[in-house]
């Protein structure tokens, strides 16, 4: 039952991770008792588990994931949300309004119209069907202001950090609310344009580095000499 | 073209191009060309340039072309107006549409579609300049550019030509060995999973030379294969280096 891969190896779709007593984890599958890898990246086993971590991938729909769309068209009875996935999402009249919906008196593309932003959260979602979206919770809805970038989807849990410290290190030294949309879109709102591009900065620095170690340490010096900058520009 | 050669291949075996019967032409090849396609790739196979861009997996225009069980894999093999001696039409001719469909049964095979149905996939080949061999050379780029776009595969597909010139098999047939010489067997295949997904043959062979036509293609696959897989590595590579500190 041997590997063929050492740990963090760089690996191609079609190349032979292991054989025998071992399980298709993320990225790779079984033909026969052997496992292969599916996409481009970084091969790793846990126990008896062998993973691929991406390098390169697309989103692909939760439910329950918070994500960040765009709408694309108003329809007769809700919209048409660009998600960033292989399928657009549906968002209901009914979800929105939070009261029975009536053609005759609700006009939607006052409530929503197309090239709004809004965050939403996956409320279902399966083969078959079309993802459905909710902003039924706090915390959801239309976005009014701040900005948009856009991050590999991969890279997101990298912009999270273990247990959320590298996103609470970036809210913290710049005072911005950020929204990571699981799909790789991003929200960052803060009190000043700088504030906000200085947490985009940030989060473009983590997508290119994600991979090295020890990042959210020097994230957090980065954001803190960029600050001091800033403020020595200011007193000038 | 100008007047046929009385040999194709000399005494000692040397072809008109001075390659020897199992030789490869020179190849380059790279990945993410293309900044505004989902993945890329760009090949030079001898004289041949082809450039692939993928988008996708995205949702299928028109809808009633899309399938409830998988996803579907479109392919646009083109050739550019200046890509042959004489001015090429830009309206896809009858070869083209046809080479579309044989390159998409070629790559079907490694793409795993019914883990997205409904969505589809397209993939533009564009023929820059050609010099025999193009929907081989065409197919190994569409792969790694798919690939690039990080759509799950079951292996890189590979593709390469072997044919007969005057009386001798031969390996990767250019421009006037194609038309000169007498047969031209292309063949794709994943070489890791041993499995092959395109397999054609223009021209008269015995049995036998047809076997040993379809061996030396395939260890050109497999040559071809190893620059391939250097190729998408080579994008990455700084990552994996840094992962490695």
């Amino acid at each position: 039952m041997p590997t063929y891969f050492e740990k963090k190896q760089l690996v191609t779709p079609g190349e032979l991770l292991a054989e025998g007593d071992y399980i298709a984890g993320e990225n790779s599958y079984m033909e026969g008792n052997k496992i292969y890898a599916q996409r481009i990246g970084l091969a790793d086993a846990e126990n008896k588990k062998v993973n691929v971590v991406a390098l390169r991938a697309f989103y692909v729909p939760k439910t329950g994931d918070i994500i960040i769309g765009t709408v694309i068209e108003v329809g007769f009875n809700g919209w048409t949300v660009d998600i960033k996935a292989p399928y657009t999402a549906m968002l209901r009249a009914s979800d929105v309004l939070s009261r029975p919906f009536k053609p005759q008196n609700d006009e939607l593309s006052q409530v929503l119209n197309a090239g709004d932003l809004i965050v939403a959260k996956i409320a279902s979602y399966d083969r078959a069907h079309d993802p459905q979206l909710t902003v039924g919770e706090p915390g959801l809805g239309k976005i009014t202001r701040g900005q948009i970038m856009r991050v590999t989807p991969t890279k997101i849990p990298r912009v999270i950090g273990k247990k959320g410290s590298m996103i609470s290190t970036i809210k913290q030294e710049t005072g911005c609310q950020i929204i990571l949309g699981v799909n790789g879109v991003v929200l960052v709102t803060g009190k000043t344009v700088e504030d906000e591009e200085l947490a985009m900065m940030a989060i473009q620095k983590i997508e290119a580095e994600s991979h090295t170690s020890g990042l959210t340490d020097r994230i957090s010096l980065l954001l803190k000499e960029e600050k001091s900058k800033r403020e020595e520009k200011k007193n000038e | 073209m100008s007047e046929k050669p009385e040999k194709l291949i000399d005494k000692k075996g040397i072809r008109l191009d001075g390659r020897k019967a199992d030789e490869l032409r020179p190849l380059k090849l790279q990945v993410g060309v293309l900044a505004n396609a989902d993945g890329s790739a760009y090949i030079e196979h001898g004289k041949n340039k082809i450039i692939v861009g993928v988008f996708g997996p995205r949702e299928m225009h028109p809808k009633h072309l899309s399938q409830p069980d998988r996803m579907v894999l479109r392919c646009r093999y083109h050739m550019a107006p200046f890509s042959v001696q004489e001015r090429k039409s830009p309206a896809p001719s009858r070869r083209e549409v046809e080479l579309s469909k044989v390159i998409r049964e070629a790559l079907e095979p490694s793409v795993f579609v019914d883990l997205y149905p409904r969505a589809g996939i397209d993939v533009y080949m564009e023929v820059l300049q050609a010099d025999g061999g193009t929907r081989c050379a065409a197919i190994t780029a569409a792969s790694l550019a798919i690939a690039d776009a990080g759509i799950p595969l079951r292996d890189l597909v590979v593709g390469c030509a072997a044919g007969k010139i005057d009386d001798t098999v031969v390996l990767d047939l250019y421009d006037a060995e194609d038309k000169l010489g007498a047969a031209d067997v292309p063949v794709a295949i994943m070489p890791n999973l041993n499995a092959v997904t395109l397999l054609q043959m223009d021209g008269i062979l015995t049995p036998a030379e047809f076997e040993t036509a379809v061996g030396m293609a395939v260890e050109g696959c497999k040559k071809i294969y190893a620059m391939q897989k250097e190729a998408l590595r080579t994008k990455y590579m700084t990552v994996k280096e840094e992962a490695e500190e």
